[in-house]
């Protein structure tokens, strides 16, 4: 027994990388987080297995006519959102996380409320006030009789929109990012005597960039899932093709071979994400709250102020408005239904959020247990469900689902004569777990910045005084890793309240949310019945939001 | 052990087991909205005292769920919308045929499955609107026209992943030929101003703008309009009236192949396709009854008597693989 310890210690003194490929520090973490790996990749690999089935036909018809649009259409569609995302996320995080001007602490926490509005409710709002019969064309053409019709469902349109829906990621990442390192970093370059503007470019926000990106990988995978959006603008990205050729042309083959396009479109996003964060070490530079913030003068105190208030017009008082007006049109006695609906939405908000995070925090402990090749590319696999398409992630999880029961059912059958119904499918439990998938980048990208924050040397330490296992997590991580949780925690929750198309199509009887409603709505074309349960959405999503702000301003 | 694992199995079971092996119910998968067949379900329920449960969702979607539930599908009774749809469930083999003699008394055979495996519950036309005060109806004559040089700039349509406009182009499909209809479908493309809407109700409120001058709707979306404002400057067309008809599509169900309460379900599709049921579910969403003894909703009725496309709807789903090919060539989005 002390022969075989001496032989291994022996090995890895010798040649410490092959260390971390054969044998891990912790199995148990590890065996963990490559589970959650497999669960979520079982979609993408129910999926990719109709590849396997020749579709030739439907493919080559694909190829030849559409394909090159939709590569087209959704490059292009990132090419608009990422910097659109970026300088709106960016340049308000460092307004508001490092800058002084008026209405600061205001913006601070109203400019994450956009985060309670779901994209497919902006698209709706935007397209009704903006579109050719909308108040706004109507008012500008009575104004100028020569003016023509402006068609807004265009590429500029459809990323105004998004980005509008998803700058919070980069603005709350950013805002943290300056908030914890870059005062402190300013005011050093600052008394070495650069310029406010210079010393952002050259120290700031190089020292932001990792966060920034984490903040605009989770913007392009929300914008390649997207179905609702592009659908209401009628803009072809994947994700409407796959919908198309899965249930139009009844070629689950062919969707699945989009769909593997799609995958591999966000790969790319992961590993460029991977290299901008490999280049940096970003653990906690003291006690940098103390430092003092940049007091903005003059004309730049009120061009702050006028392009913070601009954003937040845009991204939520405009639509609530609107909403509120439709809502008004319509609402009865009978909107007292929307209570039962709003407790379901928030239930399954907090199941999926508790489950989720969870699972982020095993994923990440693990990741810190054994950093290597292996482990990055179990969390990468693991966080993958967050760019597939809502639909196609459930049907993924439903047809082996639906193996299991029948196997169960199988096995249970001979000891039970009456009739069996379904265990697993059509239950809450994998409907959690089909969240779970889809949104554990959410989670995992809050939790593991938040542990790359905590110098190892801590683990180290505490390993030394022999605590490890769970005695480490519990006791040197849990409580420094607390805001990094509530925060993915409470990303996923709004995430869980928002989504439409699991939800529709996992759900057990009786568990109709809002999103549901805005559904049956919205694909009828009656925008000002949606209001409802639209602005009902947005106030129950106002208050993990709220908290979320409270979270990133301590 | 194996007995320990099976007993405990067993336990869950009976803990999930849901009470329908005593009571009276039926299990309805809906892609009709859930406020427009709820009140039907309450109704029945109040009559016989059989529980309706159900939910709501996209038809592909649901469909997919049948399937991957198989055998043990709790979903007794199917109901969906466009003929394209429930020929597609069928061909996939998750409905059984239907041995209902009221339902062949009650619904005719144009809005039935050749081989009875669903049954059409309402009909919706899908046909010209068009502005009164830009269009003189005698300009106007068939969907094919709609393609010539005078609609050029003035021709609104909604998208081609919309279902209904994959089943109007299989129909025209099914009459002429591909070669014919894509030159059709290439000509309504050539007369667009704008890309195509991603709903109806767009393309009127954009007609009523004066982006175009007509669109190619179903019924109901004009009607629903013309409800929220009477003003607006829209009328209904018949079109094709000489030749093939006006283009008719259905909502309808079929009893799922595994049915756990098919007695049941049989029994609750009869009463929809019946005199006392017709008239309001065709009238919640202003459709046409299937059933040709129930009178159309008053609203309904004043659009006029018109000659619909006689052709069996389930060729539209025969076609529309071949219909979404086609609009994809001619670049209609």
């Amino acid at each position: 027994m002390s022969e075989s310890l001496k032989v291994h210690t022996a090995g890895e003194t010798l040649s410490p990388p092959r260390r971390r490929l054969f044998r891990l520090q912790s199995p148990g973490w590890f065996a963990g987080a490559a589970l959650l790996a497999l669960v979520a990749s079982v979609p993408l690999l129910v999926i990719v297995g109709h590849l396997l089935i020749p579709q030739q036909d439907v493919w080559q018809h694909l190829a030849e006519n559409v394909l090159a649009t939709l590569v087209a259409n959704t490059a292009l569609l990132l090419l608009c959102i990422v910097p659109l995302t970026a300088v709106m996320g960016v340049g308000l995080g460092w307004l508001t996380g490092a800058c002084d001007y008026p209405g600061r602490k205001f913006f601070a926490w109203a400019l994450v409320l956009p985060f309670a509005v779901p994209p497919y409710v902006f698209a709706f709002v935007y397209l009704g006030l903006f579109d050719f019969s909308g108040p706004v064309q109507t008012a500008l053409r009575a104004a100028f009789p020569s003016m023509g019709f402006i068609d807004i469902r265009n590429v500029v349109g459809v990323a105004s929109i998004l980005s509008l829906a998803f700058y919070p990621y980069v603005y709350l990442m950013a805002r943290s990012a300056f908030m914890t390192q870059g005062r402190t970093a300013m005011e050093a370059a600052r008394t070495l005597g650069m310029k406010p503007s210079r010393a952002f470019f050259k120290v700031a926000l190089p020292m932001a960039r990792p966060f920034i990106a984490a903040g605009l990988v989770l913007v392009c995978m929300e914008s390649l899932a997207d179905f609702g959006a592009v659908s209401i603008f009628n803009y072809d990205t994947f994700t409407n093709a796959i919908y198309k050729a899965w249930f139009g042309l009844f070629s689950l083959e062919s969707a699945a071979q989009l769909s593997s396009v799609l995958a591999i479109f966000v790969l790319i996003a992961l590993v460029m994400e991977q290299r901008m964060r490999a280049r940096m070490r970003f653990t906690e530079a003291g006690r940098s709250s103390q430092a003092e913030r940049l007091k903005l003068t003059g004309f730049g105190k009120w061009a702050a102020f006028a392009a913070s208030l601009l954003v937040f017009m845009l991204a939520f008082a405009v639509p609530c408005i609107q909403l509120a007006f439709w809502a008004w049109e319509v609402v009865g006695p009978d909107a007292v239904r929307y209570v039962s609906y709003s407790v379901k939405t928030l239930s399954l908000g907090l199941t999926g959020a508790a489950a989720t995070t969870l699972c982020a925090m095993v994923l990440a402990f693990a990741k810190r247990n054994d950093p290597g090749h292996v482990m990055t590319w179990t969390s990468r696999i693991a966080t993958l469900g967050y760019a597939l398409p809502g639909t196609v992630l459930a049907v993924g999880i439903f047809i082996p689902a639906s193996w299991l029961d029948a196997a169960l059912i199988h096995l249970v059958s001979g000891v039970t004569d009456g009739k069996v119904s379904p265990i697993i499918q059509g239950s809450l439990g994998l409907m959690i777990v089909a969240y779970v998938v889809r949104f554990m980048a959410a989670a995992f990208g809050s939790v593991d910045s938040a542990m790359q924050r905590i110098t190892p040397s801590i683990g180290e330490a505490a390993r030394t005084m022999g605590v490890s296992g769970l005695a480490l997590l519990r006791r040197i991580y849990l409580p420094m890793l607390n805001k990094g949780l509530m925060a993915g925690a409470i990303l996923v929750l709004v995430d869980v309240m928002k989504e439409m198309p699991i939800t529709l199509m996992m759900r057990p009887f009786g568990w109709d949310t809002l999103a549901v409603k805005i559904f049956e709505y919205t694909s009828e074309g009656e925008w000002e019945l949606a209001a409802i349960p639209a602005v009902v959405l947005i106030l129950v999503g106002l208050v993990p939001v709220l908290l979320l702000t409270r979270q990133s301003e301590k | 052990m194996k007995k320990l694992i099976t007993l405990s199995l067993t336990a869950l079971l009976v803990a999930a087991w849901t009470v329908s092996a005593f009571a009276s119910e039926v299990v309805v998968y809906s892609a009709r909205k859930e406020h427009l067949i709820k009140p039907l379900f309450e109704a029945y329920t109040a009559k016989t005292g059989v529980e309706v449960k159900y939910i709501t969702g996209k038809a592909g979607a649901l469909l997919e769920r049948i399937k991957a539930e198989g055998a043990n599908t709790p979903a007794d009774l199917f109901i969906t919308v466009d003929a394209g749809n429930l020929w597609h469930a069928a061909e996939e083999g998750v409905l059984q045929p239907l041995d209902s003699a009221v339902l062949t008394e009650n619904i005719p055979t144009h809005l039935r499955d050749p081989q009875n495996r669903w049954v059409g519950l309402s009909v919706r036309a899908r046909t010209i609107v068009y502005n009164k005060d830009k269009v003189n109806p005698s300009e106007l004559s068939t969907y094919e026209a709609l393609g010539s040089d005078e609609w050029k700039g003035r021709l609104l349509l909604r998208t081609s992943k919309k279902v209904y406009n994959q089943s109007l182009v299989a129909s025209m499909i099914a009459e002429k030929g591909e070669a014919e209809t894509e030159k059709i479908v290439k000509s309504w493309v050539a007369n667009m101003p704008v890309a195509p809407f991603s709903s109806d109700t767009k393309a009127l409120e954009a007609v009523v703008a004066g982006v175009g001058d007509v669109a190619v709707v179903n019924t109901y979306y004009f009607g629903r309009l013309l409800k929220k404002n009477p003003d607006l400057p829209l009328a209904i067309f018949w079109p094709n009236q000489q030749t093939t008809g006006v283009h008719m599509n259905v909502s309808g169900a079929g009893v799922t192949k595994h049915a756990k309460n098919q007695a049941e379900a049989v029994k609750l599709l009869e009463w929809l396709s019946s005199a006392e049921a017709q008239g309001k579910f065709a009238s919640l969403n202003m459709e046409f009854p299937a059933n040709e003894s129930v009178k159309a909703d008053p609203v309904v009725a004043a659009w006029g008597e018109f000659k619909g496309n006689p052709m069996n709807v389930a060729k539209y789903g025969e076609y529309q693989a071949a219909a979404i090919k086609l609009m994809d060539r001619a670049g209609y989005k």
